[in-house]
């Protein structure tokens, strides 16, 4: 047999997982669609003396739309997300993002939160998380809490999780009517993890751009959103010009790795490219919204 | 809490009652306690897609799945497709177009396959190369076993 020994609980529900995770003593893990943990198990990477399966627990598999923003239960699938009718809607850039996630045998299985808690820095959620204000919502024995996804995020493979807690759902912020967005994405096939990606939003007032968000995947150890290119695009008209400035602060910001994929200067070029077409995609998908008088 | 159990389930239309190590995979579940060799394991973390089976009628990597977890579910593997001299359509796609050469990799390439004609828009070959590109075949580059897609595509009734 591939995994290590553990002992197995079906919860039935998320007061009966929490107890279970805190009755382990640390030493557990959550099993929800599996498409990293088992992997990580049957290598005995991971060697969880408690698993703690949240399959069978209801109504975690919905998206709901709450007051700006859309909840993501627990147990919503990648195909679920990338067919949902209210991520279509009201977040296309996630929706665009879904059709770059692994392989239709494993969208059907693999979880949206599931993603965010693994934390790999070249994975679409945790990214798209931090580009649309995530928050994720956290149960324990002692309570609920609810925290920002760029604090949840600390590292590669690494959250702010306690090992007593799980995540219930993730809340995305809904992007303002008009907002324009692009995702960019580049990997050797069509389904594997990204040597680069990148997400814009922007809008336009009065022919600027206001309230960019940049979020990055797969040059750095976890995914980032890029705060001082947002901050130095702000305001500025959607010109060429800006548009290669952002670039050039932008390749200037990041330090990637080489690794047996790519070299760090590649990924530095690759994320440069990507981020120049995503910039200038998402201004002429931005509809004009005029400012409101003071 | 357990690290053993008995689980109930239906594979290929049959009910199978046994008593499982709570770590035992589904595909090891399949092929050693209940004798269906026909589903293969390759990699056996996820990437290959040579163990994908039908779990609750949705394709899923059964070496990434927990004998234990298929409690209570349904599950169809390649053996009920159909045998020899009374072949499946997928299977007798495959026949016609020569989709297969060594055919280690043909159970997983029809599991996928299945969930694929009752549940995805295969328009073009370009959506019928991204649903199959879950799963790896070294032998026939593949142009056989798209040609073997289309035609079944082209020949099947209403999406479920």
């Amino acid at each position: 047999m591939k995994p290590a020994r553990f002992d197995y609980v079906r919860a039935e529900s998320i007061a009966h997982a929490v107890q279970a995770l805190a009755g382990a003593g640390g030493d557990s893990k959550v099993l929800a669609g599996g498409q990293s943990l088992m992997p990580m198990m049957n290598f005995r990477l991971v060697k969880p003396s408690v698993l703690v399966d949240i399959n069978r627990i209801p109504d975690l598999d919905r998206i709901t739309l709450e007051a700006g923003t859309l909840r993501l239960g627990a147990l919503v699938r990648h195909r679920v997300t990338a067919q949902d009718a209210l991520v279509a809607r009201h977040i296309p850039v996630l929706h665009a993002a879904m059709t770059h996630v692994a392989h239709l045998t494993v969208r059907n299985r693999g979880t949206f939160c599931g993603s965010v808690c693994h934390a790999d820095p070249a994975a679409e959620m945790p990214m798209m998380t931090l580009l649309l204000d995530g928050t994720v919502h956290i149960a324990s024995p002692r309570g609920t809490r609810a925290m920002p996804a760029r604090d949840f995020l600390t590292g590669s493979l690494a959250t702010a999780l306690e090992p007593d807690e799980m995540v219930t759902a993730v809340d995305l912020a809904i992007p303002a009517d008009g907002t324009g967005w692009a995702f960019e994405e580049f990997s050797r096939r069509h389904g594997d993890y990204a040597l680069a990606a990148v997400a814009v939003l922007m809008e336009r007032r009065d022919g600027r751009a206001r309230n960019v968000r940049i979020a990055m995947m797969g040059i750095a150890d976890t995914a980032l959103r890029l705060s001082d290119v947002e901050a130095a695009l702000e305001g500025r008209e959607g010109t060429a010009e800006a548009f290669d400035e952002a670039v050039a602060r932008l390749k200037a910001s990041l330090a990637p790795n080489s690794d047996l994929n790519a070299s760090a200067d590649y990924r530095r070029h690759l994320a440069g490219a990507l981020a120049r077409r995503a910039l200038a995609e998402a201004w002429d998908r931005a509809r004009e919204a005029h400012m409101e008088p003071a | 809490m357990e690290d053993r159990a008995t689980i109930t389930l239906t594979v290929n239309g049959l009910t199978q009652t046994r008593a499982v190590d709570a770590r035992l995979l589904l595909s090891d579940f399949l092929r050693h306690d209940l004798g269906l060799t026909g589903t293969h394991v390759g990699c056996e973390h996820g990437v290959c897609g040579a163990c994908t089976i039908l779990l609750d009628g949705r394709s899923a990597r059964s070496c990434l799945t927990l004998a234990i977890q298929a409690d209570g579910a349904t599950i169809e593997t390649v053996e009920g497709l159909g045998r020899m001299g009374d072949l499946g359509r997928v299977q007798q796609a495959f026949r016609d177009h020569h989709g297969l050469q060594c055919g280690f990799c043909t159970p997983g390439f029809l599991m996928t396959i299945t969930d694929m004609l009752r549940h995805h828009p295969l328009e073009t070959d370009d959506q019928i190369r991204e649903a199959l590109s879950g799963n790896i075949c070294r032998c026939t580059g593949y142009q056989h076993i798209v040609d073997a897609v289309r035609e079944l595509a082209r020949a099947r009734g209403p999406l479920t």
